[in-house]
């Protein structure tokens, strides 16, 4: 049985808890990127986590994008919308056709 | 071929035919794999970008309603609020196998039977607006959850698709090609070594002749 985690600042992700998820508040650095690891290690399927954070780990990312589990999956923080997760849908479209024949009029 | 060297024996044609065989083969295969692979793909990448839209559009509006719960209550009403959480959410991921990528599933239960049941605070010491906040972001879970899956695998279908086109490329770009080529040269050596055979015989019959009988 696998949980949800949900990364970032507090201020974004506080809000998750209400709702079921576990909540990993953290801020970008050394220890986002130790606690990123014991997560992942530790039975959560699904990782979301604000784009804020993410552009500051995106290495340790990696690492994952080839495992079933977890998914990281980037989300908005309170800050607002800083279009990484869109251009990750556009990255593995670019990946897998060549170039963004998709959404790359849009933005 | 670039620099490597092929026997010109029998043996290594027969080698070389059958390595053509497989790779044309493998190549037919790979192909019909990438473009089911594609088009599976295709489909998902849309979903993808339509949910995760949705999902932003959702936080943002969540988000906003948290700043105002949070503008009408204090700091630690709010913590205390929700530092106890009631529900919780156990993930079941089963894995679905497409065109040899294992992509994930996710199934959700929640702890107590009402889904709705997500107020982890008494009503007293909280504002309304927190309820609105904690409702609005309960609703997107499904989508969450809905893109969570898919996005994880458009990314592993993006990287098989890149892994199988670079096979495909490899095939037809270089294995075959350099195959062919390997075996037109081996025939075409044998067949002059066998002319070469034949002149040396003709030569020695002249030869063999003219001593015998003295004519040539």
């Amino acid at each position: 049985m696998y949980k949800i985690a949900v990364m970032g600042d507090y201020d974004s992700i506080y809000g998750f808890a209400a709702i079921g998820l576990t909540t990993f508040p953290v801020t970008p650095g050394e220890e986002a990127v130790k606690t990123l690891r014991t997560v992942a290690d530790s039975g959560y399927g699904i990782i979301y986590m604000t784009e804020e954070l993410a552009s500051s780990m995106k290495k340790e990312i990696s690492r994952y994008a080839d495992r079933l589990t977890p998914a990281i999956i980037l989300i908005p923080g309170v800050k607002g919308n800083t279009g990484d997760g869109v251009q990750g849908v556009k990255n593995s479209v670019e990946q897998a056709v060549g170039s963004d024949i998709l959404f790359g009029d849009d933005k | 071929m670039a620099g490597t060297q092929v026997n010109p024996t029998r043996m290594e044609l027969t080698r070389l035919k059958r390595k053509l065989v497989t790779a044309v083969k493998g190549h037919r295969l790979l192909k019909d794999k990438r473009d089911e692979l594609m088009r599976e793909f295709l489909d998902l990448v849309r979903e993808n970008m339509a949910l995760r839209l949705k999902v932003e559009e959702g936080i943002k509006k969540a988000n906003s309603n948290f700043v105002l719960a949070k503008a009408g209550m204090s700091e630690e009403t709010l913590r205390t609020a929700l530092m106890a959480p009631k529900q919780e959410i156990n993930l079941n991921v089963d894995k679905k196998n497409v065109m040899s990528v294992d992509i994930p599933v996710f199934n959700y239960k929640t702890r107590t039977a009402d889904e709705n049941d997500i107020y982890s605070y008494g009503f007293a010491f909280t504002s309304g607006d927190l309820d609105g906040a904690v409702l609005s972001l309960a609703d997107i879970l499904p989508d969450m959850m809905k893109l969570a899956e898919t996005e994880k695998a458009c990314q592993l279908m993006a990287a098989e698709i890149e892994k199988t086109r670079r096979r495909v490329n490899a095939l037809e770009h270089v294995i075959i090609p350099d195959t062919q080529k390997g075996i037109r040269y081996i025939t075409m050596k044998l067949d002059e070594n066998e002319r070469s055979t034949q002149v040396r015989l003709m030569k020695v019959k002249d030869m063999v002749l003219k001593q015998a009988h003295n004519y040539s």
